[in-house]
């Protein structure tokens, strides 16, 4: 199947491409841009007028409860690869659990599945999982999800016996003793509303406990949902001292503050806490510099488990389908360029992987996204795929819209 | 961003909480509850006001005191009392908390008195009343989690109205383990409204919220200095659960520093009255010549708070 997709805007941020130029895709590969290659008859013309083309977004951070209906969401927002924490049940702590999410992902044949494997035996911080059996059924890197290691001689060793074999870590920092308890930013909003509180200092305390010991044992370190001006600053400093971690924040912490809470909208309760506004401009201009990817952190949750008072509900959104939506109208107020904002969903979650994919270059796999930057929905629950509807942004008009994902040169 | 306890016109429907009300809506209660201070001393002690109308205790955490109050006010008022001890029943056979409401409602309630352990409980309850288009029925928070004890707040008022007459001159301390209490919230909600020129906060910084300040609240941990030329201290109460992790070395030591001796009280205006909303632990928050002398007001704080519990509860259906 030889495709054509023309009259759209080419945005590459990898290879710096940010043109009007065709893109043609053969043997599910890149095979050329702006020319048309030698002997090349396409069997299909997509016309991309109006429209943006580029890389096909990589999530690093999607609970696929459904998995059907969660990669049919994928696609329909534009996400071709799915990173998927280990939080599952059962928790994604053996060869044959990975195997089977493996296979299962390509009989549905909708976006990539790359699971992250569990660190410890059932996520729970003192035995460890078979990491390489892991690695060999598919994981591409291991993780607690938001789960603590409480020991930390059990994190060391953790850590080392990763780094033995290559393997990335990934891991959400959170105190598990200062935020053992809490269920909100501990701030204003907190006292006031009588919420147990997690402080900054559970985020600052764990970030700090991991930079070290990924100093100490070579570990290549990824932390996700960073939460905090502090927290990414932290980050900031150890990259610039070379040490090789990276980092991603959630697209609503992007957007939301503890004041989103209102009268107790189970809707903005998310792990890690929302926190203030403070902490949302240090996040985004984090972003913007490139300290940090964005991840939806799509974390389908069911009406019954948000109808219930704030400190019982299940934390998390759906994300998806809004990660393109919530990006854009992050870059339009962060003043981003497109470019730079679609970067932080392609190419440098690529980086974090160590995967070839979120480029559209010559040769690469034709994972590719064609949106309408200027349409506008209206996010109603019919309008998305997944099955989690929960989301602090439903009934809003958001801007954004997928036309065509294709993974491996194939349209989904 | 709507208030959820006030309808289009800005009327009371549900007491949820004091942060938010405004002004007038807090003296209309107090006034009301003056009214009906009068019916409790008859011989026959009701009115008609809720004749016909079924008042649900709803009490998804033990308090048989704040119940019996709730109970007693809603009896005066002539409504029909139904008392669920929720905790042992329903959710323990794993309803969800609006499924028992669906399941009250076409009980044909006409008002949930709702106790809860977690904050925000009442205001789940009265959005998903309106969502449902049960307009009719009207909740009355009677303590969520930390967050609020309304009618607590609002019978504190009454009671510093009756021994004070004006707000605006006043210096009120808030004594204890503000952290995890619901009265002081509301205290402070109701005092800042009520344009109380200077609210203090007392206590270790183990026991106070972070951001006091923007709660219009002065903050002092040293008891001394905290009480100098008070005229109302409000005491609460300390559980003893809180002796047992890192807030606090031992009752003793709280005592020592921040329980009400006579000696103490002295600092305070002579003036001064001191209340509880009770029950009191004496000998850790309170010394008894303290609770038992001239200046505490706290058997009168649960006469006047069967009358606010009247005004709230003839209120609220109204609107």
């Amino acid at each position: 199947m030889k495709i054509e997709i023309r009259n759209g805007r080419l945005i590459d941020p990898k290879n710096r491409r940010d043109e009007g130029a065709s893109l043609f895709i053969a043997a599910g590969k890149i095979a050329g841009i702006g020319q048309t290659p030698a002997g090349f008859v396409a069997d299909q013309v997509i016309d991309a007028a109006g429209a943006i083309v580029c890389p096909g977004f990589i999530d690093l951070g999607a609970r696929l409860n459904s998995i059907e209906a969660e990669l049919a969401a994928a696609v329909a927002g534009g996400v071709t690869s799915v990173v998927v924490p280990p939080d599952a049940d059962p928790p994604l702590d053996e060869p044959e659990l990975a195997d089977r999410l493996v296979h299962r992902a390509a009989d549905i044949g909708k976006a990539r599945v790359l699971p992250l494997g569990a660190l410890t035996l059932g996520l729970k911080g003192e035995r460890l999982a078979e990491l390489a059996g892991l690695a060999k059924a598919g994981c591409v890197a291991f993780s607690q999800a938001n789960r603590p290691v409480v020991d930390t001689e059990a994190l060391l060793r953790s850590f080392e016996y990763a780094a033995t074999f290559g393997f990335a870590v990934w891991m959400q920092p959170q105190d598990h003793w200062l935020a053992r308890n809490g269920i909100a930013h501990a701030g204003e909003v907190a006292s006031r509303l009588g919420l147990a509180g997690i402080p900054v200092s559970a985020e600052t305390i764990a970030i700090g406990t991991l930079l070290q010991l990924a100093r100490d044992t070579g570990v290549r370190l990824h932390l996700t949902r960073i939460s905090s001006a502090a927290g990414l600053t932290q980050i900031g400093k150890a990259q610039k001292e070379g040490l090789k971690v990276s980092c991603d924040v959630g697209i609503h912490h992007l957007h939301l503050t503890e004041n989103d809470i209102g009268f107790f909208d189970s809707q903005a309760r998310f792990d890690p806490p929302l926190r203030t506004q403070g902490d949302r401009q240090g996040l985004s201009a984090g972003v913007a510099r490139g300290v940090a990817a964005i991840c939806s952190d799509h974390t389908p949750v069911g009406a019954d488990d948000k109808l219930l008072p704030f400190g019982e509900a299940k934390p998390g959104a759906t994300g998806l389908e809004l990660l393109l939506p919530l990006t854009l109208k992050w870059a339009t107020a962060a003043d981003v360029d497109l470019a730079t904002a679609i970067a932080r969903i392609t190419a440098d979650p690529a980086a974090i992987l160590g995967s070839d994919r979120g480029q559209l270059g010559e040769g690469a796999d034709a994972d590719v996204c064609i949106f309408d930057p200027e349409a506008s929905w209206r996010l109603l629950p019919e309008a998305l795929r997944s099955k989690g509807k929960n989301t602090p942004f439903l009934g809003y008009e958001v801007q954004g819209k997928v036309r065509v994902a294709l993974v491996g040169g194939t349209q989904k | 961003m709507h208030n959820p306890q006030l309808n289009r016109h800005g009327e009371l429907t549900h007491l949820l909480s004091i942060e938010g009300l405004p002004q007038e809506v807090i003296t209309h209660i107090l006034d009301t509850a003056a009214s009906f201070m009068e019916v409790s001393q008859r011989e026959v002690k009701k009115v008609p006001l809720l004749r016909g109308k079924s008042v649900f205790n709803l009490f998804f955490e033990n308090s048989t005191r704040t119940r019996t109050t709730f109970e007693i006010a809603a009896k005066r008022l002539s409504a029909d009392v139904i008392n669920l001890d929720i905790g042992r029943s329903s959710t323990a056979k794993g309803e969800t908390l609006l499924d028992t409401i669906d399941n009250l409602c076409a009980m044909h309630a006409n008002l949930f008195v709702v106790r809860h352990a977690a904050s925000g409980a009442p205001y789940l309850i009265a959005e998903h009343l309106a969502r449902v288009g049960r307009d009719d029925i009207h909740v009355v928070n009677a303590g969520d989690g930390r967050h609020a004890h309304p009618t607590q707040g609002l019978l504190d008022m009454y009671t510093i109205r009756h021994y004070k007459k004006d707000f605006t001159q006043l210096r009120v301390a808030i004594v204890g383990d503000i952290l995890h209490s619901r009265v002081a919230r509301s205290d402070i909600h109701a005092l800042t409204t009520l344009g109380v020129p200077e609210v203090r906060a007392i206590g270790p910084q183990t026991l106070l919220p972070s951001h006091l300040g923007r709660m219009g609240v002065h903050v002092f941990h040293d008891m001394a200095a905290g009480l100098k030329d008070c005229d109302v201290v409000i005491m609460l109460r300390l559980q003893n659960e809180r002796m047992t992790g890192a807030l606090l070395p031992s009752a003793g030591e709280y005592f020592r520093h921040y329980g009400l001796t006579p000696q103490k009280l002295a600092l305070a205006k002579p003036d001064a009255i001191v209340m509880h909303p009770g029950p009191m632990n004496r000998g850790v928050e309170i010394h008894s010549a303290v609770a038992d002398g001239a200046q505490a007001v706290i058997l009168p704080q649960v006469t006047f708070g069967i009358a606010v519990r009247m005004a709230v509860m003839s209120i609220v259906p109204g609107n």
